[in-house]
């Protein structure tokens, strides 16, 4: 779907993005990760078509960005990190305007903006100003204008930006509809926040690629950065007795005693969560929770800029 | 021409829907019927054409000014709020998008023009109006009208500030109606490429009820190369 070979933009004499090369296969979500400045914006850009490249090689869907702009652009929805609204229209009206610039007949934009606006949950808003709308909306406003012409590429850039905890969940849950209908890239610095929704990222730092891979792949190319916790109910030695064998467990620490809840957290390369439980019940042992570390991505990120930085 | 007439009928909406395009309207209406009242109509008697005539130089002056204040927000408004993403990013050529706005600006200056039409009625209700000289007179006032909104277009696609772009545009706008000013202190031949720069000197014709093709074709080409230097300005920006 997507062939991106040396791909770099230069901001006057400063290099945005350096020499990107990366594929992105035709259903996939990929999450692109990176510090601010990192070069995501950037690279969404050109691959919106709104930038043009400096050199380098982009392909979508067969088209090049360069030679047939147009047909990409028939092709891709765009959000970028500030939704582009038009203030004093409608909902309704906005998303019937963006669906005609997006070439769509006019005779069909009505079932598209209706289509649209029941996928973002936007049709009891679709008579409201938008600059009546709340932030959350708007965002969602933006999703929807993107989509409208139902494209075979959603490029969003940072869709969760600036939303409460509540729209966070509501905004991935509307991506996670999308996925299957549509290839979708999207960026974050948020990055707990994506690692449910992406099959893959794509870690950009200082404008070039430094990691790619699914969550468990890059945690396996760091030697191990992933942390269950678990909560139980029963004896911590115990317990502590029954994970240390476990394979792939690095480490077993107790976090918090109460009572006969125990909290502990395990060190763990790969994915151990099934193995942990077996381990535990076939110990007699009630689990009361198993959870992978919300940290977990951050601290793989984290790693990775760092690792990068320092060298 | 789908693509232009989408975005000129958003545009105009726009213009419609907020106060700014009315508040810049009533201004110039405001002024304008001023300078009828102060200038025009009063003083030694006058014949009907002469009356139309003045009314026709202020209202030119007006037209400019306030299509530089139309136009500011054309482009820059788009860069200041993000929605030029949406533009760039969907399939529409750099033309269209300057276009579209430039018919939408031009749309909402007829408002304007239509609505000083009470100023020649009152003159032909006290005198002889010829309509001919009616029609010159706002053919001359559309081509200003048209050119100034040009350039306002190209100063607004060369910044992001609205206000930054009115000074852009009004200081072009000035160059062309003030450089006669230079013929005093040029010789032979930079003297006559001065003299066929100067806005008014195209303009006076078209007040006084003649229309020339070469005023027609200056007018023409002054907003041809305004909006086509605004459309590389937009394309030069998807290189930056």
């Amino acid at each position: 779907m997507i062939h991106v070979e040396g791909l770099t933009k230069y901001y006057g004499q400063r290099a945005a993005i350096r020499d990107l090369t990366f594929n992105i296969e035709k259903g996939e979500v990929i999450g692109f990760l990176g510090l601010n400045g990192a070069g995501k914006s950037t690279t969404l850009k050109v691959l919106g078509c709104v930038l043009l490249p400096t050199s380098g090689k982009v392909v979508i869907d067969g088209f090049d960005v360069s030679k047939d702009p147009h047909e990409i652009r028939k092709r891709i929805g765009f959000l970028p990190d500030t939704p582009p609204l038009y203030e004093e229209m409608t909902v309704e009206g906005y998303l019937g305007f963006v669906a005609e610039l997006r070439g769509v007949a006019k005779a069909d934009v009505p079932a598209r903006v209706a289509d649209a606006m029941k996928k973002t949950a936007l049709s009891e808003r679709s008579g409201d100003v938008i600059a009546t709308l709340s932030h959350g909306f708007r965002q969602r406003v933006g999703l929807a204008q993107a989509l409208v012409h139902n494209p075979r590429l959603l490029i969003l850039d940072e869709p969760t930006g600036g939303l409460d905890p509540v729209q966070i969940v509501e905004m991935r849950e509307l991506i996670r509809k999308l996925k299957g209908e549509h290839t979708v890239l999207l960026s974050s610095h948020f990055l707990t926040e994506i690692s449910q929704i992406c099959d893959r990222f794509l870690v950009i730092q200082q404008g070039e690629i430094i990691a790619g891979g699914s969550e468990e792949e890059l945690s396996r190319k760091l030697g191990g950065a992933g942390t269950v916790e678990l909560e139980l109910k029963g004896v911590a030695q115990k317990a502590i007795d029954a994970l240390k064998p476990v394979a792939g467990v690095t480490d077993v620490t107790v976090v918090k005693l109460d009572g006969e809840r125990v909290s502990l957290k395990v060190e763990a390369g790969a994915e151990v969560r099934p193995a942990l439980v077996r381990a535990l019940v076939a110990a007699g042992i009630d689990v009361l929770r198993v959870d992978r570390a919300a940290t977990r991505l951050e601290s793989i990120f984290l790693k990775l800029t760092h690792g990068k930085e320092a060298a | 021409m789908r693509n232009v007439m989408l975005i000129a009928r958003r545009e105009l909406a726009a213009y419609l829907r907020t106060m700014s395009g009315y508040v810049i309207i009533a201004v110039m209406l405001f002024i304008d019927g001023l300078l009828f009242n102060a200038f025009a109509v009063p003083g030694t008697a006058k014949k009907s054409s002469e009356v139309l005539a003045d009314f026709f130089t202020m209202t030119s002056g007006i037209t400019m000014v306030g299509a530089v204040f139309l136009s500011m927000r054309l482009i820059a408004e788009e860069r200041q709020t993000g929605t030029i993403s949406l533009l760039y990013s969907s399939p529409l050529h750099d033309v269209e998008i300057v276009l579209g706005k430039f018919l939408a600006a031009l749309g909402f200056l007829f408002v304007f023009f239509a609505s000083t039409l009470y100023m020649p009625a009152l003159v032909a209700a006290y005198g002889k109006v010829s309509l001919g000289h009616v029609f010159s007179g706002y053919f001359g006032l559309t081509l200003v009208g048209a050119a100034s909104l040009a350039i306002g277009a190209f100063g607004s696609s060369l910044t992001r500030s609205q206000v930054v772009a009115a000074v852009l545009s009004g200081v072009m706008c000035l160059a062309l109606t003030t450089c006669w000013l230079l013929t005093k202190v040029t010789d032979r031949p930079l003297t006559e490429i001065v003299t066929q720069l100067a806005w008014w000197g195209h303009f006076d014709a078209f007040r006084t009820g003649l229309v020339h093709v070469k005023h027609v074709t200056y007018f023409a080409l002054v907003t041809f190369l305004a909006l086509f230097a605004a459309t590389r300005v937009l394309e030069a920006r998807r290189w930056r």
